[in-house]
């Protein structure tokens, strides 16, 4: 386990510019700024014309960090404590419970709360409370 | 046009996700932890970035939400579904049980490519994997449904 230091000043400023960003996205396109609906709807089947922006928007997700090393010459630090196995299967449950359960930490969690969805409440409930669950077995039960 | 405007926003996002800290697995579960409350190892910083995005989102939405439509399109695409359905709590289930093994969610997951780390590729190629399955299976006609599913992407 890596100690991370509280950094309420920062992820609230962070928070706001997530927020920011699912703001522009309803005002532009009039769309949720859902990244696993966002993601899992560049496969197909296609429902609709909206590739090109979406993968714009992937795109821009991943330039951020480059762009943060490109300004300030270095990046934030960032620790992935686990071996090619679990990554495999943590990435298959997140992406297919995604987009079993219509949405993330980004649709569910920060829009659709926005929004005062019902069930959007009961999702952010739980995934906070299984993730809270997996951390607790992974870390205080062995 | 609209192609680079929503560049720009996902650089929003993708930004706020590394000034937050939400970029880095071990800060999310860290704060997932709350057996590490009595050894003080507990880090709440991303209750903060949920109540940032939140307050901006809520107060947004409820301004943009009142034009007639949004810029670049003709109308606005907001979920409509108010029903608890079995779904609405097995997808977040196992959501939540990915997340808690390694930290990442899907806006992380992303930005983390951009770091260039090798962990990152091996998860988003996972990830993606599974979301292209869970829309599979959503597909697939069931002779024990009795009821036809809905769509798996809204939220």
């Amino acid at each position: 386990m890596v100690a991370t230091p509280f950094t309420p000043i920062a992820s609230l400023l962070g928070g706001a510019m997530i927020g920011l960003s699912a703001v522009l996205l309803m005002w532009t396109t009039g769309r949720i700024a859902g990244v696993s609906g966002i993601a899992a709807r560049l496969f197909p089947p296609y429902e609709d014309r909206q590739f090109a922006g979406r993968l714009a928007f992937v795109a821009g997700l991943i330039v951020a960090p480059v762009l943060v090393r490109l300004v300030t010459g270095s990046l934030p630090a960032q620790t992935i404590a686990a071996g090619t196995p679990l990554l495999i299967v943590a990435g298959l449950l997140t992406g297919f419970g995604a987009v079993w359960g219509s949405g993330c930490t980004s649709g569910h969690g920060v829009c659709g709360l926005s929004r005062l969805s019902v069930r959007s409440l009961i999702a952010t409930m739980t995934f906070m409370a299984a993730g809270m669950a997996t951390v607790f077995v992974m870390r205080h039960w062995s | 046009m609209t192609i680079l405007i929503q560049f720009g926003i996902g650089l929003v996002f993708g930004l706020g996700l590394i000034v937050s800290g939400m970029s880095n697995p071990a800060k999310v579960l860290n704060f997932l932890d709350v057996g590490g409350i009595p050894a003080g190892t507990w880090d709440a910083s991303l209750a903060f970035v949920m109540a940032g995005a939140v307050a901006v989102t809520f107060i947004g939405f409820s301004r943009v939400l009142k034009l007639a439509r949004p810029v670049f399109a003709d109308r606005f695409y907001v979920p409509t579904r108010n029903d608890i359905d079995p779904r609405i709590i097995a997808g977040p289930a196992i959501f939540g049980i990915g997340w808690g093994l390694v930290g990442f969610c899907p806006g992380p997951a992303l930005t983390a490519l951009g770091f260039g780390s090798a962990s990152a590729f091996i998860f988003v190629a996972a990830m993606c994997a599974g979301m292209v399955l869970a829309r599979f299976i959503a597909q697939v006609p069931s002779a024990t449904r009795s009821v036809t599913p809905g769509e798996p992407l809204e939220i």
